[in-house]
């Protein structure tokens, strides 16, 4: 998959214009920054700013088999899902490691299956191996485009080029409607911390809406890259795969227990992740916060008493958190109470930083 | 985009401010740039002995860590105790409050293996 060359999606030329740093990501060449990191997340966080996440692979699943095939393969409920709600999940692996995390989209005639960027040739051909019974999949990468308005004034920046009623729509819903004259699904989900809308739409719609919205918007909302929304992501708590999840760390390593529905009859990586919530003696994603300015990298070790106890799995400093410098870090169970005395290794100099309890940062 | 006036500058992109032996440090308006929001800056301690172009510190942007190569080689006099506290200060005011270090240096001539704003212009052009 390294070999194969990076792809851009709809939007890559109107980045361009707009001054977008590009750089690799998932497979594609996306905005890290416009303006820069922290301009953005200071948009986001105080008014709306405009991503587009056209990279995220996009699946549609249709069938009357859909909802009890993924029950199998996921820790969440996906059967019980009405249409029309959206909910986040993880598919695990027979050690209860996780594939990939995602969100689950139920519409009337079909599931919509948002897989990571970097994870989607792998979750290809890992849905088509398991897919069986009345399940059918299609990938729509390349003709579905994504875009996302967050902030808090994201309903008053998006609502007038959609058609339904989006101020309506709760947390973790969508509809099925128009926006900027396409088809779309508008679903008030996001990865900020902040309000917000993903719609999903035709790649050649998107060039449309995002024009729309930044025209009748400048003041208010500003385009937005990755940088960005890593930095939003990691105060908001929300795990980044790669970083807190991977094969080997679990969602209940990665404090995703409230996701884990042990009481579905069986699905993948059940039997692991039963074991590993009775025995609890497992290493854990916690929130650092430490004392300096110092940012924690990923793979920076950390400390206690001198010995190793984990390792920093995100870091980056935090302007919503007085600009202090935060991190995720897989640590020993006894060093991830909230309050311990840790230190972080930074280029051979331990820096003193104390556990947290997640997220950093919850919207007013 | 002509280079403040009496400065020299390393391929590193780091300038030089020359005062007799003593030489104030700091990077390029076009290196600050690149790096983007700068949120820490790690600095030589006062006493501290530097060669020439040896990696002596960090600068680090919200994504990324990068070496400082001191352009010349000396005694760590003075640090900037400003970008310390506030390391934005590099982006706002690369060339006058956003200065690292200052210098006073072993041997003058090494400024021979530095280059004038216009050579660093054509460096910078081709980047």
């Amino acid at each position: 998959m390294d070999d194969e060359p990076l792809r851009r999606t709809a939007l890559f030329d109107v980045h361009r214009t707009l001054g977008a740093r590009i750089v690799p990501f998932g497979g594609f060449e996306m905005p890290v920054q416009y303006a820069g990191i922290l301009a953005e997340h200071a948009a986001v966080r105080e008014r709306a700013g405009l991503f587009d996440l056209s990279h995220m692979a996009q699946f549609e699943l249709r069938g009357t088999g859909v909802a009890a095939w993924a029950d199998a393969l996921t820790i969440n409920h996906v059967a019980t899902m009405k249409p029309f709600q959206a909910r986040y999940n993880v598919f695990t692996n027979d050690a209860g490691g996780t594939h990939d995390d995602v969100l689950f989209y139920r519409l009337p005639d079909r599931w919509l299956l948002i897989v990571n960027a970097g994870n989607a040739h792998k979750m290809w051909e890992y849905l088509q191996a398991e897919c069986r019974g009345d399940v059918q999949l299609t990938d729509l990468r390349g003709e579905s485009a994504l875009l996302a308005v967050q902030g808090p004034r994201s309903v008053e920046v998006l609502a007038p080029l959609v058609e339904a009623d989006i101020a309506a729509l709760k947390y973790y819903t969508c509809a099925e409607t128009r926006a900027g004259g396409a088809r779309a699904v508008v679903a008030r989900t996001g990865y900020t911390g902040e309000d917000g809308f993903e719609v999903f739409l035709p790649a050649d719609a998107a060039v449309g809406l995002w024009d729309a919205l930044l025209v009748e918007h400048r003041s208010v909302l500003a385009p937005c890259g990755l940088g960005a929304r890593d930095v939003l992501r990691l105060e908001a708590g929300m795990p980044l795969y790669g970083h807190e999840l991977t094969e080997e760390i679990t969602p209940l390593q990665a404090g995703l227990g409230w996701a884990v529905k042990f009481a579905k009859p069986s699905f993948t990586g059940k039997a692991a992740l039963e074991a590993q919530a009775v025995d609890e003696d497992y290493p854990r994603i916690a929130g650092l916060v430490l004392d300096g300015r110092v940012p924690a990298r990923a793979g920076y070790r950390v400390l206690r008493n001198g010995a190793v106890v984990g390792e920093i799995r995100s870091g980056s400093i935090a302007p919503s958190i007085g600009n202090k410098s935060i991190a995720t870090a897989l640590l020993e169970p006894s060093s991830a109470t909230v309050g311990t005395r840790l230190g972080v290794e930074v280029r051979g100099t331990e820096h003193p930083a104390t556990t947290v309890a997640l997220p950093f940062y919850k919207r007013g | 985009m002509a280079q403040p006036a009496g400065l020299l500058f390393s391929k590193d992109h780091e300038w030089v401010k020359l005062d007799g032996d003593v030489a104030t440090i700091g990077i390029t308006d076009y290196a600050q740039h690149s790096l983007g929001d700068i949120v820490y800056v790690e600095l030589p301690r006062v006493g501290a002995t530097l060669q020439q172009f040896a990696g002596i510190g960090v600068v680090e942007s919200v994504k990324a860590v990068s070496d400082i190569f001191t352009p010349l080689g000396g005694e760590v006099i003075e640090i900037n105790p400003a970008v310390e506290a506030d390391a934005s200060l590099v982006n706002r005011e690369p060339f006058d409050g956003g200065w690292f270090y200052k210098l006073k240096l072993a041997d003058v001539s090494e400024k021979n293996n530095l280059m004038s704003g216009a050579d660093y212009d054509k460096l910078i052009a081709e980047a």
